[in-house]
């Protein structure tokens, strides 16, 4: 069986372009030209050099002492945190501005939750002085404050969204219109590994770079092939995507992804898709849904926005389905423990979506030995108002 | 029976009004009352849609009036509820236009049998995608006596189009411009040029443009170059004005239909 995208854009029963015909010459000229572009060696070595010389790649992978101790197993933290721009996302945006100038497009667009992906953006976008709208929901726009800054004085325009509950779905939905109503000179350069075919293929394609480094880190470091296990959080699932990619066909290899629970699965305040969700379509893919028995999308909530999506991308729902990886969910109130666990044991702030992933190692269960990778997809300077708050409360 | 969208464009080639509106709005029970008044003000086919929460081919206008609808209660199973006697009280075409999600839950093949049942006539899908009507669902739309409706757009390649035409056996669902709906739009020279191509495609299916159409000059304009026009985001704007639904719809019929006075 494989766990990668099949020639008409689908895994297993999930995937495929659910697009209004307004979409549909945009994502056709992607699906017909992203392979034979990410795949020329001129775009490759471009790519790897900026992944090296600008972003600061390979990011380390770290042996956690205090956590191993803790834990009872070999953890290892791949450091994406340290990545110029804090987190995963650019490893994606270099990849895409890279496609969009080889398709000729000048205007960029993208959605952004915690704003990661949109600071992410407007940084490739100041590199290459492209024009960068970034669609933000107005509640993110408002509990990430700095990355708003971030995006201005890179030269992006922010466009809250007021629609839904205003957050990743709701700037997404905007992002889907500024596109439809922009039909030839824009490029979107969606942030996760969601929306129609190619997009989940290239995003994790941009991110498979993670779980490349990752076996060659754990090979020069421990002389082992492979992991026991990869621990990744997944809201639309670009960083799970990247860390599992490389290990997807190793069988031997255990995949858990770690959804956020918000305050609680039954709570009706949770983003936990495939504990709360069924097969449906949303942003232009077949995938599993938070959603209505009518079919109108449930509005999620997690105390990390970047997490705050009501659905996953297509390989995780095959994933899931195909029960090749593990689904848990970790609640607000345990990522936040495994946020100041990390940051006392080891002097790392970690995103809050990244904690989430932390956060699961309370729940599993590992013989001495074991060797285990977790993903820091992100470091936690966006959510110091968070943290603090939290802080300050328990105090 | 004949499919009443095949009916009408055989007797009827030119100046087709067709008018979208969203089912449950302005309030949740006014579905019914507005199709009887379009019929009696003189509309020729009528399209209803089904509210969904996150209509991304939608502009402001149509994603308000969702909304609305979502809040009054409206749901699929409601909608069908209020459409049960429709075919006893219009005579028209009816069409419904919606998202695929909400079908996909109500389940595609009950969807059409439920839509036969009470004498709808064709479906608008837009985010169905051809192939996927094509080899998953198109005999549930054919056994039901439904016509699938396609859109095209002025980025659509000829081959896609005649694509289209070939698996079409109702209306061809011209957009003006690659817009959302509701975007404000005059005939532009672009637009000539694109109106003019697909008419000279000689298509076997009769074509309506939507999208942007607002008042008497843009009906005008895009019935010169096809068999009629689709209103749907400034119909929504007058069923919110005050008045009755009866005069409203009404006066946005004529106001649509008839030159302004000068």
């Amino acid at each position: 069986m494989s766990y990668h995208v099949d020639q008409n854009g689908y895994y297993g029963r999930f995937g495929g372009a659910f697009i209004p015909e307004m979409m549909y010459p945009n994502v056709d000229e992607l699906r017909n030209r992203y392979l034979e572009i990410i795949e020329s060696e001129e775009f490759r070595k471009e790519y790897t050099d900026l992944l090296r010389d600008y972003v600061g790649r390979p990011s380390p992978l770290y042996f956690s002492n205090r956590l191993s101790q803790q834990y009872g197993a070999q953890i290892y933290l791949k450091r994406e945190d340290l990545n110029h721009t804090g987190s995963h996302k650019i490893n994606n945006t270099v990849g895409q501005i890279l496609l969009a100038k080889r398709l000729g497009k000048h205007r960029i667009i993208a959605e952004t939750g915690a704003g990661q992906h949109g600071v992410a953006t407007a940084t490739v976008c100041s590199r290459e002085g492209l024009q960068c709208i970034v669609y933000m929901g107005a509640l993110d726009v408002s509990r990430q404050a700095p990355n708003v800054e971030k995006m201005k004085m890179l030269g992006a325009e922010v466009r809250p969204v007021y629609s839904g509950n205003q957050t990743l779905k709701d700037a997404t939905n905007e992002a889907i219109r500024d596109w439809i109503n922009h039909p030839e000179d824009t490029h979107y350069i969606i942030g996760s590994v969601v929306g129609p075919h190619p997009y989940p293929d290239m995003v994790a394609r941009f991110q498979a770079i993670i779980s490349q480094e990752m076996r060659q880190q754990l090979k020069e470091k421990t002389g082992f092939e492979l992991p026991n296990a990869v621990i990744a959080c997944v809201g639309g699932g670009s960083n799970a995507a990247g860390a599992f990619y490389h290990f997807l066909d190793d069988k031997a290899v255990k995949l858990i992804a770690v959804e956020a629970a918000g305050k609680g699965i039954d709570t009706g305040e949770s983003a936990a898709t495939t504990a709360l969700g069924k097969t449906g379509v949303l942003h232009g893919s077949k995938s599993l849904l938070m959603q209505t028995e009518d079919g109108q999308i449930i509005e999620p909530y997690s105390i990390s926005a970047g997490l705050d999506y009501p659905g996953i991308g297509p390989m995780h729902a095959n994933l899931y389905e195909t029960g090749r990886a593990q689904f848990m969910s970790v609640t607000d109130e345990e990522t936040l423990e495994a946020a100041y666990n990390l940051t006392e044991k080891e002097g790392i702030i970690p995103a809050l979506e990244s904690a989430h992933a932390l956060a699961a190692l309370e729940k599993l269960k590992f013989t001495s030995g074991e060797v285990v990778v977790v993903n820091i997809s992100g470091r936690g300077d966006k959510d110091m108002e968070t943290y603090l708050k939290h802080f300050h409360a328990k105090q | 029976m004949e499919n009443r969208i095949n009916q009408l464009f055989k007797e009827k080639q030119n100046n087709i009004l067709s008018v979208y509106f969203t089912a449950g709005y302005p309030k949740l029970q006014d579905t019914e009352e507005v199709i009887i008044e379009l019929e009696k003000s003189g509309a020729d086919l009528i399209e209803i849609g089904i509210p969904f929460s996150d209509p991304v081919a939608d502009g402001p206008t149509i994603q308000k009036s969702s909304d609305k609808a979502l809040k009054n209660g409206m749901s699929m199973k409601l909608l069908f509820g209020q459409l049960k006697d429709i075919r006893q009280k219009v005579k028209l075409p009816l069409v419904l236009m919606g998202y695929f999600n909400n079908v996909l839950q109500y389940g595609v093949e009950e969807f059409c049998r439920k839509a036969n049942e009470i004498g709808i006539d064709g479906i608008i899908l837009p985010d169905l995608p051809l192939e996927v009507y094509e080899h998953e669902y198109r005999t549930y739309f054919e056994q039901n006596n439904l016509r699938n409706i396609f859109l095209i757009t002025p980025q659509t390649h000829d081959e896609r189009i005649r694509k289209i035409d070939e698996l079409s056996n109702g209306f061809i669902y011209m957009v003006s411009s690659s817009s959302t709906t509701g975007a404000k739009s005059s005939v532009t020279q672009h637009q000539e040029a694109y109106f003019k191509r697909i008419q000279e495609m000689n298509l076997k299916n009769p074509r309506l443009i939507g999208f942007g159409i607002s008042n008497n000059t843009t009906f005008v304009n895009s019935c010169r170059y096809s068999n009629g026009a689709i209103v749907g985001s400034a119909f929504i704007k007058a069923l919110s004005n005050e008045g009755s639904i009866s005069q409203n719809v009404k006066k946005f019929v004529d106001f649509i239909r008839l030159p302004e006075e000068n």
